[in-house]
């Protein structure tokens, strides 16, 4: 009985993720249209390191451009979900399925993941291109180790983005951009958040992507390791535990009160 | 007692008004605009109903007098607000997730991702129904071959179907994953009659061999005299009547004159039918 209910919570769950990736072979133009526009990103602001003659800016402004493009894609992936299929007109469809929520949920975060990760592998394959860069003294594990930590507290956060769509079928997807451009400015992409007025640096400190950037620039750059670096990946790791069931409750919330007005409805 | 397929117990649901004469007091006073947000009218109010197993129930009513909305609540995408809705035994409102096991509903738009192939909108349908790959893989070619649908299409983007060969694909798509209750609003409209014949035959083959309950609304009163082992029909939220196709015939017929659905509808709700009265009320 809970073998079976597993193994259709599994079929659901690959059946979301091949959905995207089939949406994504049917919309293969803007597919690449987005992925030009992000390595051209990626490699404008690596040579605007190039003036200050400094290599170690470069790779600085490069694990900006990186990781920023990695985990904002996990986040816009898993919030904006609700906006497409509201979009396509297959909410309610998928909606009635007997899919559970946190199965769909799931899928759409697992598919974010995968897809932040080809596309930044491909960026990370132009950038090589552009730029030669030697670093000596650099602790790999312990960066992907952060970046994969910080993953679930960007998946959180999509979560509790997603919701916006979910109550207002038009405002809700300029919300969550709204929201990540935000975050984008508070933590320290391209700059330390010490150049930031007083007030946005406490803003940062909530922001999970302030400590990734932090971390992972430590462990590339100076060559950190797990000993240095464990306070900021037990932040990490706590804001995940954090968000992930705060988002998930904000989201069936979110349902409920769609479903008691009548919002989920394509026109509603 | 007896158990019902489905049981619809003096159930109702309000909207909020958005009639633009209040729009206006909105602009007025606090006062007002506190009465305003109290100010619902209510799309289904207070229907009960049974239906037995495998039994075809059409609902009948014209442009906003809540059949999509009943329906929505049986499928768990609205909320009940008042009363009580079982299906097969299951509370609609504590055991949503048991209840969509059963169920499947196509709706007048047909609900696809648009730039994906019938296959693939289709496999998706059975892997969120949690059926085996192989299985739907089989069952896809069969079901559409039924319903007479040129199935050396099935890669191409649904965009490039006609609304009726889509509307065909939404029905495939609910029968794909077997409901033992089957909630078609107005599965038929935009069929042209060759088509139209054919998806009633398939309901009717599908009632039969697999003992299916089904609730069907439809703006065509033939196909609900041909196919509906009971009729309800609806006015303002509210079931007027609910008989046999013959029962409401029979009702109005004085002498032994011929009378149509239509002249019962008329009869019965004080409309014309095909009313233009669109608007939303
Ligand atoms: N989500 C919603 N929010 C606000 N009002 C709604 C909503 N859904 C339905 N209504 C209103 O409820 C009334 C009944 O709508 P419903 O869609 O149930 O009618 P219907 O009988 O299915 O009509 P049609 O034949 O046009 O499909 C209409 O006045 C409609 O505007
Ligand atoms: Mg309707």
């Amino acid at each position: 009985m809970f073998h079976e209910l597993l193994i259709k919570d599994i079929r659901a769950t690959t059946g979301f993720i091949e959905r995207n990736f089939n949406l994504i072979k049917r919309y293969i133009g803007w597919e690449i249209v987005f992925m030009v526009y992000t390595i051209v990103n990626a490699v404008t602001i690596g040579l605007i390191g190039v003036t200050s003659g400094d290599p170690n800016k470069v790779v600085y402004l490069i694990i900006g451009a990186l990781l920023w493009g990695f985990l904002s894609i996990i986040f816009h992936e898993v919030a904006e979900s609700i906006s497409w299929e509201r979009w396509e007109g297959t909410i309610e469809f998928t909606f009635m399925a007997p899919a559970r929520r946190i199965t769909y949920l799931l899928g759409m975060s697992t598919y974010a993941v995968i897809y932040a990760l080809i596309r930044s592998a491909i960026v990370l394959f132009f950038l090589s291109l552009f730029f030669e860069i030697k670093l000596t003294n650099i602790n790999i594990p312990i960066a992907v180790l952060v970046v994969v930590v910080s993953s679930f507290s960007f998946i959180g956060m999509g979560l509790i983005a997603a919701v916006f769509p979910l109550l207002s079928p038009e405002k809700g997807s300029q919300a969550t951009h709204i929201f990540q451009a935000i975050i984008l400015l508070i933590s320290g992409v391209y700059y330390p958040i010490s150049v930031l007025p007083g007030w946005m640096q406490k803003l940062a400190i909530i922001s999970p992507a302030t400590y990734t950037l932090r971390a992972v620039r430590a462990a590339i750059l100076d060559g950190k390791g797990l000993n240095e670096l464990s306070g900021d990946i037990i932040i990490l790791i706590i804001l995940g535990i954090i968000l992930i069931p705060i988002g998930l409750i904000i989201f069936s919330m979110g349902e409920r009160y769609a479903k008691k007005v009548g919002k989920l409805n394509r026109n509603g | 007692m007896k158990t019902y397929a489905v049981l619809v117990d003096d159930v109702y649901k309000s909207f909020k008004s958005k009639s633009k004469k209040k729009k206006k007091k909105k602009k007025r006073l606090f006062l007002e605009l506190f009465k305003q947000a109290q100010d619902r009218f209510y799309a289904v109010n207070g229907i009960s109903f049974n239906i037995h197993y495998g039994e075809i129930f059409g609902i009948l009513g014209q442009n906003g007098s809540g059949k999509s909305t009943l329906i929505r609540m049986i499928s768990t995408l609205l909320t009940i607000e008042k009363g009580q809705i079982k299906v097969f035994g299951f509370d609609v409102k504590k055991d949503d997730h048991k209840v969509r096991q059963y169920i499947n509903r196509v709706t007048v738009e047909a609900s696809f991702f648009k730039k994906l192939s019938t296959t693939e909108n289709l496999l998706y349908a059975a892997s969120i129904y949690g059926l085996r790959r192989a299985d739907a893989k089989k069952k896809i070619p069969e079901i559409l071959g039924v319903l007479n649908l040129d199935i050396t299409r099935l890669d191409e983007p649904l965009e490039n179907f006609s609304r009726g060969m889509q509307q065909k694909v939404a029905i495939a798509r609910a029968v794909l994953t077997s409901p033992s209750l089957l909630l078609l609003d107005e599965p038929t409209t935009g069929l042209d009659p060759k088509s139209k014949r054919e998806v009633q035959k398939f309901i009717l083959s599908i009632c039969e061999t697999h003992n299916t309950t089904v609730i069907i609304t439809t703006h065509d009163m033939e196909e609900a005299d041909k196919i509906c082992d009971r009729i309800a029909i609806i006015d303002s939220g509210k079931f007027i009547k609910i008989d046999t196709p013959e029962g409401l015939k029979n009702a109005i017929r004085k002498n032994s004159e011929d009378v149509t659905l239509e002249d019962v509808f008329f009869k019965m709700t004080g409309k014309e039918f095909k009313s233009d009265e669109l608007e939303d009320n």
